[in-house]
């Protein structure tokens, strides 16, 4: 009857019901914004007239993008966003507490499965890996989001994506999202629901799964979203603990598609074929296998954000750059994607790997994902990055190159001094 | 209501990180914004761009970031209305709510080129290409969408709700 999707949309809009193409209302759980979005969602907030957002403890504001801040503009920004949090009592994560708001969401606790999502950032997709409906807005849908606790839709069809087969050495979701774009494209999945299952997906972390629906966006759909199986509820069992700084509810609603549900697509791949991708420039659908990817000499290598910057990214890299030495023709940048992150790689000695092999650990920041700091590239200069888009000037100049890649690439690069893969170092 | 102006052609995936690098991204104002619009992708825009003038470009128009920053720069520049083949959806819904009108239409988008003038009639979904003599039609925008513009944009139809309820 219904899809994954669907269904969250319709409990959400009080119907039975709901089918692709339809416009509604939905109550939404949960609002998101950064300090780069937020200042206009503010704006827009003030000029709706309301005092008080919907709900404090169902607004997230996150200052992750040019934070701590990078030059006197930004901190002008980050600050109205903070006065704001305290006038308003939102969810505020100060630095020091911060990390890349889809890194800290699910990890503090604060996605639920069959919850509506919305944030003022097109990655909020990520979170439909613990089976939530989450999309990304823009400023002014924010703005109403936080002042009514409501959004319109358009419910999106669903395209179902199933993974078999058994996953080759070193490859992840980050491989696997990458070739499915490279397979659809960029508009692929446009205004679509990507529906990701298979036993590849079920045999995926949680990162990997975080990884392929962060991604959903950039082959243009409105949400990733996965099932919720055990280990998604291990994973949420791991978070209830930390849950309590949301002050939100703890319980849940899982749903599952219908056997006979309407599906705008199935598109099946068999994973065992697949070896870890590589998207050139300067688009992420422009991909080829790591073993096709020729002589790319690189400048620098980054290992981090909202895609893959979490610890099971970070042990990856470090298994392969453990007791080695980064290329001295290029310099690698490491940055876990929260405090939590940071933390624990520490314990584990992760960090202490990365400052031996040469490599500059940063605080928690999206930074040069965007091209804004702690990381920026010069015209002509050639990145290898695992974060989510290599578009003309994503990561600064914009005559330099983004290339993207899973972070055990990314550390094999980071030895090699060119895009390599981690059989030629690690067999 | 009718719009005019000359056209600056664009190809596929316009992302918003061209429209609006996010270099730029330190302040909000669409003045500010304007100044940089479409700089990483041709850095002669700004400097051509004049009131009434109108992006036209092939698929996906607007993809990557959710930055409202992108729309607003567009607008801030006197762009009067983008013609897409098709347009992303977060960019999409940004340009609806702030009020830059788009137009979805296959033909225009392939047969438009740089440099033609063009009347855009909003309401009717026409393209006229004054200067090859030639008319396109448009998808029109679906119904509850027309609301939201009617209204001026987002906030001022949700304003409307809430003083109603
Ligand atoms: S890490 Fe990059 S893609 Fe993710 S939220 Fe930050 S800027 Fe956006």
């Amino acid at each position: 009857m219904g899809t994954l999707a669907e269904k969250i949309l319709a409990a959400h809009c009080g119907r039975e019901k709901v089918r692709p193409g339809e416009f509604l209302n939905a109550s939404v759980d949960l609002v998101l914004a950064n300090d780069i979005t937020a200042p206009l969602a503010i704006r827009e907030f003030q000029r709706l007239g309301v005092s008080r957002v919907f709900d404090a403890a169902k607004v997230v504001l996150v200052p992750d993008h040019f934070c701590p801040n990078k030059d006197i503009s930004s901190a002008e920004q980050a600050k109205l966003v903070r006065e704001f949090a305290r006038q308003q009592g939102v969810v505020y994560f100060e630095v020091g507490r911060m990390g890349i708001e889809h890194v800290i969401l699910p990890e503090q606790g604060f996605v639920m499965p069959g919850e509506v999502i919305v944030g003022a950032d097109s990655h909020t997709c990520t979170h439909g890996a613990l089976g939530a409906f989450a999309t990304g807005m823009g400023s002014t849908d924010i703005a109403v989001a936080m002042a009514t606790g409501e959004i319109w839709m358009k419910v999106p069809p669903t395209i179902k994506f199933i993974y078999h087969g058994k996953l080759g050495e070193w490859v992840g979701g980050k491989d696997l999202i990458l070739y499915t774009i490279g397979d659809i494209g960029v508009d692929g999945a446009l205004y679509s629901v990507m529906e990701f299952c298979g036993e590849a997906i079920e045999a995926l972390p949680m990162e990997g799964r975080f990884t392929m629906a962060n991604m959903a966006i950039e082959a243009g759909a409105k949400a990733g979203i996965c099932d919720v199986d055990y280990k998604a509820e291990e994973y949420l069992r791991g978070t209830v603990a930390k849950g309590k700084i949301s002050g939100r509810s703890r319980s849940y609603s899982v749903y599952r598609s219908d056997e006979d549900a309407e599906y705008a697509g199935v598109i099946e791949y068999d994973v065992s074929k697949i070896e870890p991708q590589v998207a050139f420039p300067h688009l992420p659908s422009n991909v080829r296998p790591v073993s096709q990817a020729g002589d790319v000499e690189l400048d620098q290598v980054l290992i981090g954000s909202c895609t893959n910057g979490r610890l099971g990214d970070l042990r990856l890299a470090a298994e392969i750059l453990k007791g080695r030495q980064v290329n001295s023709n290029l310099r690698c940048i490491v940055i876990p994607g929260s405090q939590q992150v940071y933390l624990d790689a520490l314990k584990e000695g992760l960090i202490e790997t990365f400052i031996g092999a040469g490599i500059a650990v940063s605080t928690p920041t999206c930074g040069p994902c965007l091209g804004g700091h702690m990381g920026v590239l010069a015209a002509g200069e050639r990145c290898l990055s695992t974060t989510n888009r290599n578009f003309v000037g994503r990561m600064g100049s914009p005559d330099a190159e983004v290339y993207l890649a899973n972070p055990a690439v990314a550390a094999a690069s980071a030895v090699l001094g060119r895009i390599g893969s981690p059989e030629e170092i690690a067999g | 209501m009718k719009l005019k102006g000359k056209i600056h052609k664009f190809g596929a995936n316009v992302n918003t990180d061209v429209i609006i690098p996010a270099r730029y991204l330190n302040v909000s104002e669409p003045g500010e914004l304007a100044k940089h619009c479409m700089e990483d992708i041709d850095a002669e825009f700004t400097a051509k761009v004049e009131p009434g003038d109108i992006i036209v470009a092939t698929a996906n128009f607007g993809c990557g970031s959710s930055r409202e920053h992108a729309p607003l720069a567009i607008k801030a520049c006197g762009v009067s209305c983008v013609i897409a083949q098709s347009f992303a959806r977060i960019f999409f819904r940004n340009a609806v709510n702030i009020g830059l009108p788009l137009m979805e239409c296959d033909e225009a988008a392939e047969e438009n080129e740089d440099g033609d003038l063009v009347e855009v009639d909003l309401s009717t979904g026409e393209i006229n290409n004054v200067s090859r003599q030639k008319v396109f039609k448009a998808n029109p925008y679906p119904a509850f969408m027309m609301e939201i513009i009617n209204a001026g944009g987002l906030i001022e139809y949700t304003s409307g709700r809430l003083s109603g309820r």
